[in-house]
């Protein structure tokens, strides 16, 4: 069990208001990511969840149940710290069983939990070291393991990967993803990265703010972002905005398109410019295009064969199914 | 880039200090081994010759001896432990955020300041004066009789002036080690269930075991050597007569150095022993 509501909850520090009044919702066995710029409140918002800071006010209900006054321990959730906070004079295996340990458990069930959970996360062979001796993704990896002997009703992952590199990144993102399909168990994940998010989660909170922007699912606010800055936001390389002359001939105050749906060619198209920096990754080609009659170049993203240099003009053409169309207050028009 | 050139340069222009350092620490060393082997006393017909062990024999057959030695323990046990357990709890004290935190982080490191006689001579005449001491008006206020501290519960006021000047130290120290912790470690350990007893006992404590261990190191190394606070207090009497205060009346009062020297010299193998033995047991903290 692991459903979560969050009832008009708001935090101030002193006179400032960091979360103005927030409603959510958090399913059973949902992976949930809380994703936005820093400094938008997604930590404190898990640090509220997970009771390490007190709400100013609202309510906090975990599987039906109030918390809101309910110490952090009693809460039933487990937390991945972002310097993964394990206790550098303990070994692994003792690191693991701290929470069993003051659970009181006996020993030998100590033990076992501890086996089981190294075995799934592939300790075992660590177990007697200290944390001081592990790599960067194992030292995650006992973060998680002291996580999940708790057998928690959530998970709460504040940052996880960013002191990891990149390769590293990529390879923890999916055994959290797998762990989350094996375990079946509520996860909150908060990240800054927009790839995360789209790459792990079932559902995903847009926070600016302190404010919610947007929840969905990544597809969703992929297709369908309720404003300009989730369409912004989410989607890699950034989405293209248009103002002036170009919205104006789709009656809008603004619109977006995202780099992925502009085709480019030598010869004909809707709006011309000249190539600019052109960046090979192999599979695509992103190029940003001076277009005339536009302040900042527009992001094309093209396939990996395309031979464009510097200087050549060229001509664009949006899909135009796939226009954005937003009004003068950034909200999306229909 | 160091050329051979200038390696020698290096060692010409190192020279004067090393040369200075080591003339302050072995010339008085050599002096004091040398004078152990002789009797010496310069009131009573200066040089007189060498007498081999004599000295070292006469030193530990003193019947002062062997007390002088534990009076020296239990003045250096007392104080750490004093100051040890006091530092941690002024420090986590000191560490919570509060009004006028960086007066009162001066003012709690200010004894520190004050000269170890300066000191001792204010807590004996003003504290624990058994006439016009703050302590006899404190105790003649609930009716019961003074308290006659340096002649009646000597070592212990001795131990009290000792740590209330070493507290300081002590707290200083643990305070930067409690704050170089990392703070989502004790927010870890809430999640985990430990009550904040149990933090203290498994997170604090640990983080702290190296500022600890340091502590007790410097502190014990100055405090087989206090002098000033008992030359003023009780000038060694009743009982507070340490190993440093027994060399300084063979050499002064009794106008013996050579007798003093063996002393001296049985002092540092003192101070040797209690070092490897502290080294011995905290040792381990300072690997990890």
């Amino acid at each position: 069990m692991g459903q979560i509501t969050l009832n008009q909850i708001t935090k101030s520090f002193g006179d400032v208001q960091v979360i103005p009044p927030l409603d959510l919702r958090i399913d059973d066995g949902e992976f949930v990511v809380f994703v936005g710029p820093s400094g938008c409140g997604k930590s404190t918002l898990l640090r509220l969840i997970a009771g390490l800071e007190d709400i100013t006010s609202g309510e906090i209900n975990i599987d039906g149940k109030d918390a809101t006054e309910v110490p952090p321990a009693k809460r039933g959730l487990a937390m991945v710290f972002q310097s993964y906070a394990l206790y550098p004079h303990m070994s692994v295996r003792k690191n693991i069983a701290f929470p069993l340990r003051m659970a009181g458990l006996d020993k030998a069930e100590q033990d076992n939990k501890v086996e089981a959970a190294a075995k799934v996360l592939n300790l075992t062979d660590y177990l007697e070291r200290r944390p001081g001796q592990l790599s960067g993704g194992q030292r995650q990896r006992v973060a998680i393991g002291r996580a999940i002997v708790r057998e928690p009703a959530a998970f709460l992952f504040d940052e996880p990967l960013s002191n990891l590199d990149a390769a590293l990144r990529v390879n923890m993102r999916l055994e959290i993803s797998e762990l989350h399909q094996t375990l079946e168990t509520t996860m909150i994940y908060v990240t800054h990265d927009q790839v995360e998010a789209m790459t792990m989660a079932d559902k995903i909170v847009v926070l600016q703010a302190g404010i919610i922007e947007q929840v969905g699912s990544p597809l969703e606010l992929y297709h369908t972002p309720r404003n300009r800055f989730v369409a912004g936001f989410i989607g890699s390389p950034k989405m293209n905005f248009m103002m002036g002359a170009f919205s104006a001939e789709y009656d809008a105050a603004t619109i977006g398109i995202r780099p992925e749906h502009i085709s480019v060619s030598h010869t004909e198209g809707k709006w011309s410019g000249k190539v600019g920096v052109s960046e090979h990754l192999g599979s695509d080609t992103f190029l940003y295009v001076d277009v005339d009659g536009l302040e900042d170049p527009v992001t094309v993203r093209s396939t990996g064969e395309v031979a464009f240099r510097h200087g050549d003009a060229v001509h664009l053409t949006p899909d135009p199914e796939k226009i954005h169309r937003f009004d003068n207050q950034g909200l999306r028009m229909a | 880039m160091a050329t051979q050139h200038s390696r020698s340069a290096a060692r010409i222009m190192m020279a004067p200090a090393v040369i200075l350092l080591l003339g302050w620490m072995l010339i008085p060393l050599t002096m004091t081994l040398v004078f152990s082997f002789k009797r010496y006393l310069p009131l009573r017909g200066g040089d007189l010759g060498w007498v081999g062990f004599e000295n070292y024999v006469r030193f530990v057959s003193s019947s002062a001896f062997w007390p002088s030695v534990q009076t020296t323990l239990i003045i250096v046990g007392g104080v750490l432990v004093i100051t040890i357990i006091f530092g941690i709890l002024l420090s986590i004290l000191l560490d919570q955020p509060m009004w006028g935190q960086g007066v009162v982080r001066i003012l709690v490191i200010a004894p520190f300041f004050v000269m170890p006689t300066v000191s001792a001579l204010v807590w004996k005449n003003m504290f624990m004066d058994p006439v016009n001491g703050l302590f006899a008006h404190l105790w003649k206020a609930f009716g019961a009789q003074p308290i006659e501290w340096l002649s009646d519960a000597s070592l212990f006021s001795i131990i009290l002036i000792v740590s209330w000047q070493w507290l300081p130290f002590a707290t200083l120290i643990l305070l930067t080690a409690i704050q170089s912790l990392d703070s989502e470690q004790l927010e870890a350990a809430e999640m985990d269930g430990a009550p904040p007893l149990s933090r203290f006992a498994y997170i604090t404590l640990p983080h702290l075991s190296r500022a600890i261990t340091i502590v007790l190191l410097i502190q014990t190394i100055f405090l087989l050597a206090i002098f000033a606070e008992i030359f003023v207090t009780t000038s060694g009497a009743f009982g507070t007569r340490t190993l440093t205060y027994l060399i300084y009346q063979r050499v002064l009062e009794s106008q013996n150095v050579g007798l003093g020297s063996a002393g001296g010299v049985y002092a540092i193998i003192l101070a040797n022993i209690v070092a490897i033995f502290l080294m011995r047991i905290v040792g381990k903290n300072l690997d990890t």
